[in-house]
């Protein structure tokens, strides 16, 4: 047995040891780090200031370590190497034999040598950004600071200005380049992304070359930049680029890179074969790699090399990268700055929607050479492929930027058959296409089985939609058709499933699996057809055929809450309340003890409500006039609106009004997923109607209706449908939309994707809608009707009915609450006690 | 062979079909589900091991390949109804107790 000792457990080095697991020849591992613990997620690190915790960060245990044999020493550097004796010897004198080394430590930041102060206060507020130590002393600094400034504007030092935002400071970031990411993008691309970054409150200062850091007056510390400007500040983070962490291999006399760096091989060994180097410390052909894959795919080639695979090779590493950097998508390809000779270069620049793209072609404008997207790099997964696997292009350059054109849609819509089997998928565990569809000739059908079997779209996970194409593709191939069945109780889409029961007027889900389906249904069919359902015949929920389709929330009719609590929300339409029914939430909520917060949706909502309380407080609400807001369903929740012309000097209409009114026309409506409006009264647009569903926006002569926008996981502004609308027939186009949407959309789908993936888009809705083209219209309108006719308060009729009430209770043999639960109090209001304040904890064991 | 115990825990009238509901027994929460199709019982802790609450009898029921499950109500996760065994996690189960109706009454029993 071969003993490895791995030096750094970085990222890189972690990979190592979980590489070497796999491989069939057994190993003895060790590994040591100059860190109090062992791997993170160096890439991540921002979200350390925006919730995430160390553990979040971890990507292993000392529990998995000891499961796996591997030998570990946190907070021990390995300080000497003695290559005779092939031995290492730590800071702390501990000294262990190898057989084979892995130098895996990986990179420090770059300080510039700029002349600034020395003292104690500057090692607490003069950083660097690399650990989580580093984090922790940013974190401390900050308390005690206003401004912060960042020096670097690349990749690093845009995430760490990100993490001083975060940290609530004044951010600077100052950049001796012209413009921000100058590696990876240029000049246009950097302006745009300026002004994107700018507008999130961070000040960019561009071609600075700072030349001292002096104590400050009004701040901490002055810097002086040699163009004889200077900028105030309290803190100061060095993130000017990374060097290669080579000092323990130049000590022992391996080749090192003349500008740093441990030269290795294809194989990467280093000039001692008996030492390989892997990630960031390694130099190869003359190149360090400061991304996290190439470091990944060293290794694992040195991994294979270890265990007698003579072939594996490190062939180098592509650069592009795709990020998103403080909420601006920024992505480059290849050669970005049309280096290469004979190259040309297409470009758009788009600023109303501060959008840049550029491509970089060979002379016969055929081949994709390079790119850059700034503000949006939905193009970036199809434009690499070109890219790497230098594939004609299906359309003229120009085309690629502006993929509405139907010339450009067809580049979009580029389909995975068109990729040669060498391409990679995943970048993280370099799966290809070819991996893929081999796995699928042995038998992979579903994602599951493609994750598990080749490790593809397991790790960042932004290969997945591409793997699922070339799965569903190779499927094809095989002959095998691709299933839109809802699961394995029907054979149909949740589309297909609406059409039999409006057709065949089904009204239950029994009728419905003795129809078309089999078994007992599940946690994915039943709320859909719960859902169905309920679009079209809108019967109470909790009827008895209906009750077991009911999915965690509507069950209950209240939101549960991470310890099974629920929440309660009454309708406040248009988000218009009196102060004597604000009274009556206000007495509610103290009287049960509810932590109360007001919503996104102009609503307030009560946290903390058990089972057997939820009946004793909407009887309170309802008896004062409130009703169920739907908060809990997949179903319209709320119509946002400003207060409109009725006291806004500015309000053309009355938005406040148009708002209760669609509310109180669409609660309660049930659909594939839930809907959200908004109603602005002006241009100025206060009640954000173009993040909503349904958007609606007064103009001098009626309203403009906008739709098919969310806020949320993936944020889409909504399309304009239609423009000066008088009231009837904007209710008409919204029941007409709404009810094609229950109709047609998938499971889960809100309206942005399902438009985005109705053929024809925006334009094929405006047809059936607005033109009738399908001769729908009059079904649709009739739909709504019998939907708005047959409302009913959920809660209302619950507290009518003592079968139903009696389900509301914690145990069904006794009174009393979940004693389980506790809480503390904090900012006057109680909250879910965390683990570690917990008193005591009830595992059942039996 | 020692007879079992049995508790006495409610009407089974009151229960809806196709659902569960929380028992007390002995200082025990135990998640009583009724499968109504073929009047079938089932009893499993009502303690989810993944979001450490007593939720399960508020879960949804159904099936995978004939097998009768329940999902947890907070993060989905599947428990078989027959034998408490994670559908999604090989190491984790919950604990299956006898249940039955004598005369209209649901019992269980802890053993």
């Amino acid at each position: 047995m071969q003993r490895i000792i791995v030096v750094g457990n970085g990222m890189v080095g972690h990979r190592f040891i979980d590489e070497a697991l796999t491989q069939s020849e057994s190993f003895q591992l060790t590994t040591f780090s100059e860190e109090p613990r062992l791997a993170y997620d160096r890439v991540q690190l921002s979200s350390y200031f925006s919730g995430a915790t160390v553990d979040d960060l971890m990507m292993t245990s000392e529990s998995y370590y000891d499961e796996k044999g591997v030998e570990y020493f946190v907070n021990d550097r390995v300080a000497s190497i003695d290559r005779s004796a092939k031995t290492i010897t730590t800071a702390q004198g501990r000294t262990e034999s190898y057989d084979k080394l892995v130098l895996a430590t990986g990179s420090t930041p770059f300080v510039p040598p700029i002349p600034r102060p020395d003292d104690e206060a500057a090692k607490q507020h003069i950083l660097v950004y690399r650990t989580i130590e580093d984090l922790e002393a940013m974190k401390a600094s900050a308390k005690q600071s206003k401004v912060g400034v960042v020096i670097g504007g690349g990749l690093l030092g845009l995430e760490a200005a990100k993490a001083l935002k975060d940290l609530g400071l004044q951010t600077h970031v100052v950049e001796f380049a012209p413009r921000l990411m100058a590696v990876q993008i240029d000049q246009s691309g950097g302006d745009i992304l300026r002004s994107k970054i700018e507008e999130l409150g961070v000040h960019v200062h561009t071609d600075k070359n700072t030349q001292a850091i002096e104590p400050g007056e009004d701040t901490r510390y002055l810097m002086k930049f040699a163009d004889g400007s200077v900028l105030e500040t309290d803190m100061i983070l060095f993130s000017a680029g990374i060097r290669p962490q080579d000092k323990l291999a130049r000590d022992c006399e391996l080749a090192i890179g003349p500008r740093g760096g441990i030269a290795i091989n294809d194989q990467c060994q280093t000039s001692d074969p008996d030492i390989y180097a892997v990630g960031e410390c390694a130099l190869w052909d003359g190149k360090i790699f400061g991304l996290v894959a190439p470091g990944y795919s060293m290794a694992k080639v040195a991994s294979a090399h270890l265990s007698g695979d003579a072939a594996a090779s490190f062939q180098g590493a592509d650069m592009s990268t795709k990020l998103k950097l403080m909420g601006v998508d920024v992505a480059s390809i290849g050669d970005a700055h049309a280096q290469t000779e004979g190259a040309l270069s297409y470009s758009l620049c788009d600023e109303a929607k501060q959008v840049y793209k550029k491509v970089v072609t060979n002379a016969a404008g055929d081949k994709l050479l390079g790119a850059i997207l700034v503000g949006d790099a939905s193009d970036y997964g199809a434009w690499l492929q070109l890219y790497l696997n230098d594939m004609t292009l299906p359309v003229a350059p120009e085309y690629l930027l502006v993929p509405s054109t139907e010339e450009g849609a067809a580049s979009a819509g580029m389909g995975v058959e068109a990729l040669p089997d060498t391409a990679q998928i995943c970048s993280c565990y370099d799966v290809t296409k070819g991996q893929i569809a081999q796995a699928v000739k042995d038998g992979a059908t579903t994602m599951a089985d493609i994750k598990s079997c080749t490790g593809a779209a397991t790790g960042c996970g932004g290969c997945s939609a591409l793997a699922n194409q070339v799965l569903n593709s190779e499927l094809e191939k095989l002959g095998v058709e691709v299933s839109s069945a809802i699961c394995e109780h029907f054979d149909y889409s949740r589309q297909e499933l609406a059409d039999i029961v409006k057709v065949k007027q089904i009204r239950s889900f029994e009728q419905l699996l003795k129809e078309c389906g089999s078994g007992h249904g599940c946690e994915i069919c039943k709320p859909a057809v719960g859902s169905i359902l309920a679009s079209f015949w809108n019967d109470y929920v909790l009827e008895d055929e209906h009750i077991g389709l009911q999915d965690t929330n509507d069950i209950f009719l209240g939101n549960m809450q991470k310890d099974g609590t629920y929440s309660v929300v009454p309708r406040i339409a248009g988000g218009e309340i009196t102060p004597d029914m604000l009274m009556v939430i206000a007495e509610v909520a103290k009287e049960f003890d509810l932590y109360t917060k007001i919503t996104g949706g102009q609503r307030i909502d009560l946290f903390g409500a058990q089972l057997h309380e939820l009946p004793l407080i909407w009887q309170k609400l309802c008896d004062a006039g409130f009703e169920t807001g739907h908060a809990y369903g997949k179903s319209v929740r709320t119509v946002k609106s400003c207060v409109g012309s009725t006291w806004c000097r500015y309000g053309v209409q009355d938005s406040v009004g148009m708002a209760i009114l669609l509310e109180n026309r669409y609660k309660g409506l049930r659909s594939p997923h839930k809907l959200k409006f908004a109603v602005s009264g002006c241009t100025r647009e206060c009640a954000e109607a173009q993040s909503k569903d349904i958007g609606v926006i007064a103009t001098d002569a009626g309203w403009a209706l906008y739709v098919c926008g969310n806020g949320g996981m993936r944020p889409r502004h909504a399309d304009l449908f239609a423009s000066d609308l008088d009231d009837v027939t904007l209710m008409r186009y919204i029941d007409r939309i709404l009810m094609f949407y229950v109709r047609t959309a998938d499971r889960l789908q809100r309206t942005s994707v399902w438009m985005e993936n109705l053929e024809g888009g925006l334009d094929y809705l405006k047809q059936v809608v607005i033109e009738d083209s399908l001769n729908l219209c009059d079904e649709l309108e009739a739909d709504m009707s019998r939907v708005v006719e047959n409302y009913q308060c959920e809660w209302k009729t619950t507290l009518s009915d003592d079968k139903k009430l009696q389900r509301f209770r914690q145990f069904v043999n006794a009174d009393g609450s979940d004693p389980q639960l506790q809480y503390v109090r904090e900012r006057g209001q109680r909250r879910p006690a965390t683990e570690d304040e917990r008193r005591i904890d009830i595992v059942e064991v039996r | 062979m020692q007879a079992s115990k049995w508790f006495d825990i409610c009407d089974k009238s009151i229960l809806s079909p196709n659902t569960g509901v929380c028992a007390l027994v002995d200082g025990k929460q135990i998640a009583v589900f009724w499968e109504s199709k073929n009047d079938q019982l089932y009893a499993i802790s009502n303690y989810c091991p993944f979001s450490k609450t007593h939720s399960l009898s508020r879960g949804l029921i159904g099936d995978s390949k004939g097998e009768l499950l329940v999902a947890s109500p907070l993060y989905k996760q599947r428990f078989s109804l027959q034998t408490g065994q994670c559908l999604d996690d090989q190491a984790i189960s919950v604990p299956v107790y006898p249940v039955r109706e004598t005369k209209g009454r649901i019992e269980i029993s802890l053993d």
